[in-house]
């Protein structure tokens, strides 16, 4: 009876796991067979599932469109400048929320999470003025700073819960053989955190990569990639579409592929504290 | 190497004072064992000599240097953590040289001097690993020749066996005696493990509340205890305490309860005689135990309660109307459960105490 109630209840959970990742993998694969799949044959009727032939065709039609290897360079420098900015910010602000008990720490670490509460949507029409008057709108750094934020709760805790896995000990021991506050942390804290960083790094980098709404309110030249496939959407061909969802898809299936068993741990641990 | 000098040094937590008013000067060479229970401020104390602790009130002195507001790396200090604190990403003779390497040091003189360290603790074939390889006594081994390697002028050690398995910790203690003797840093080690105490200090620092209460060679701790709280807290079993009035009898002062008697020593009838009430403490070994034919005679009597044979001894819970007395008698001592007996004291052993201060009276 008990055996059978397990059974049951392990049957469910596989089931709906595999829904999930259907529901998750389905479209990421039609997408990825479509791209690969000639101009010709995805507007042929009826159209098998599976391409007859491996085309790059429609890669290479993306590639050369007009504006799409200058938004793909954009959006590698949006995304490495956020990534330095989250960090620069991030991981100090980590440091401190793991080492030191200060007032207010834990309402800190609460409101890092509630930055998150409002939908990007509401704050970018007021953004974008800003933007406007302070001069950063339609500029490359105005839109990195827009990722920071949304990067940063994450840097900031899971950083936090990186250097709360250093014990004080070791760099209090390297207080005592001579070190310099900031020297332990640099020779002792930071070697070992620095996988983690990576991933963090790794992730934000993703965060910056997929972000759609912000870059295509807060840009009108200088557009991203997901800024300028968007806008261009409506007016471009089948295989363009295809292609550059699937271009956009990858970097992202990649990194969070590699890093996919850190981030459980650093998500667990952040939130288990 | 050098002296060491703590002068009224007090450490506030908040409402918390860890460490007060505390007065201790370590002498040149000298192994100094910091002791007492858990919270009672010697970890705090440590903390503070190593510069880990900022001090509120007080100074520091090593050498002929004021040491209170310098960082820890400009003090001469090196320090054994009880998590001994190794760094798990640098190899064993990476991390034995770190200290050298921040100083600068050239390769030829730091491989030289870690090589020269890692041989006098038994680490010479182990330089390669990573600490994850390493047993608990290994690790405790490099965590030490860590700390000697920049050649400390003080060695501060905080729980270093705490953490290492009984037979293990024995073997350790013996080494590190062995060690101190060979390289005479002066030192200064944290315990609540009052046998390491006594087998490893030249000196015995008790603390309790944040106080220093006594700072002795450990024979002298042993027999003379400052306090009630230093009788009972070394010693396995403690000390054994009893209290009764003074009482003035053909020329003798003595103790009596309601059913013990102590004759005090001549020194001391003076200040005995002002007080109301004495706590008499007296150490198992120190009493014998006299069965039942001349019982009578004795200064308590009571009933066997517990025989616990130990090896080398056995310790009896003798019970006495008053409380019940530990007493350790040879291990072929014919005594049995529920035998009446009667006590009688090594007199020149008896110690004696002011019931509210807890401070022992000395003439």
């Amino acid at each position: 009876m008990e055996r059978r109630k397990r059974g049951l209840a392990q049957v469910l959970f596989y089931g709906g796991a595999l829904l999930l990742a259907i529901w998750t993998l389905l479209p990421l694969l039609l997408i990825t067979l479509a791209a690969f799949t000639s101009r010709s044959e995805l507007y042929s009727w009826p159209r098998s599932f599976l391409p007859r032939e491996l085309s790059l065709e429609s890669f290479l039609y993306f590639a050369k469109a007009h504006g799409v290897m200058e938004a793909t360079l954009r959006s590698i420098l949006v995304a490495l400048l956020t990534i330095l900015i989250s960090l620069l910010i991030g991981a100090p602000a980590g440091y401190a929320l793991s080492r030191f008990r200060f007032r207010g720490r834990e309402a800190f670490r609460l409101g890092i999470l509630m930055t998150r509460m409002f939908p990007t949507s509401l704050l970018a029409i007021p953004l974008a003025i800003m933007y406007i008057n302070l001069g950063l709108y339609d500029t490359l750094l105005g839109v990195s700073l827009m990722h920071v934020t949304l990067a940063l709760p994450f840097v900031v805790l899971t950083t936090a819960s990186l250097f709360m896995k250093i014990p004080y000990d070791l760099e209090e021991a390297a207080l005592t053989l001579g070190c310099s506050r900031l020297g332990a942390f640099v020779r002792i804290c930071l070697p070992m955190v620095t996988p983690g960083l990576v991933a963090a790094a790794i992730f934000t980098f993703v965060v910056s990569w997929n972000e759609v709404y912000a870059s295509s309110v807060l840009t009108l030249r200088n557009r991203t990639l997901p800024a300028h496939i968007m806008a261009t959407l409506e007016a471009s061909p089948l295989n363009f579409r295809f292609a550059g969802g699937f271009f956009m898809t990858l970097p992202a299936l990649v990194f969070i592929f590699i890093i996919r068993k850190r981030l459980l741990h650093m998500w667990g641990v952040a939130i288990n504290k | 190497m050098a002296e060491l000098r703590l002068e009224r040094v007090v450490r506030r937590f908040k409402n918390v004072v860890a460490v007060d008013n505390v007065n201790l000067t370590v002498r040149d060479r000298e192994f100094m064992v910091l002791l007492g229970p858990s919270g009672c401020g010697k970890t705090t104390t440590l903390r503070c000599v190593a510069g880990l602790e900022k001090v509120d009130q007080g100074r520091i002195y090593i050498g002929p240097r004021d040491v209170t507001e310098l960082p820890p790396k400009a003090r001469g200090i090196g320090m054994v953590f009880q998590s001994y604190a190794l760094f798990p990403h640098m190899s064993v003779a990476d991390n034995i040289g770190f200290g050298l390497k921040i100083q600068g040091r050239p390769r030829e003189e730091i491989k030289a001097k870690v090589e020269r360290m890692a041989k006098l603790l038994h680490l010479d074939s182990l330089l390669d690993r990573y600490p994850a390889q390493l047993s608990g006594g290994q690790r405790q081994r490099v965590a030490v020749a860590r700390s000697l390697v920049i050649e400390p002028q003080v060695l501060l050690m905080d729980e270093p066996l705490s953490n290492l398995d009984a037979i293990l910790r024995l073997e350790m203690r013996a080494e590190l005696k062995r060690l101190h003797r060979e390289i005479e840093s002066t030192t200064i080690y944290v315990t609540h493990d009052q046998v390491e105490a006594l087998s490893l200090g030249d000196r015995i620092a008790v603390m309790q509340n944040g106080r220093l209460v006594q700072c002795a060679p450990p024979m002298e701790i042993y027999d003379h205890p400052a306090n009630i709280f230093v009788g009972s807290f070394i010693g396995t079993p403690p000390m054994n305490f009893l209290e009764g009035e003074p009482q003035g009898r053909s020329g003798q002062l003595l103790i009596r309860g309601s059913t013990f008697t102590a004759p005090v020593p001549p020194a001391l009838w003076e200040q005995v005689g002002k007080l109301k009430k004495v706590v008499v403490g007296v150490r198992p070994e120190n009493i014998e135990v006299v069965l039942a034919a001349e019982a009578e005679a004795t200064a308590a009597q009571g009933t066997v309660g517990v025989v616990e044979l130990l090896g080398d001894h056995k310790l009896l819970t003798v019970d006495t109307p008053e409380r019940a007395l530990k007493v350790s008698v040879p291990p072929t001592a014919p005594v049995q459960v529920g035998q009446a007996c009667g006590l009688r004291w090594k007199e020149d052993k008896l110690r004696f105490f002011d019931p509210e201060t807890g401070w022992a009276i000395t003439a």
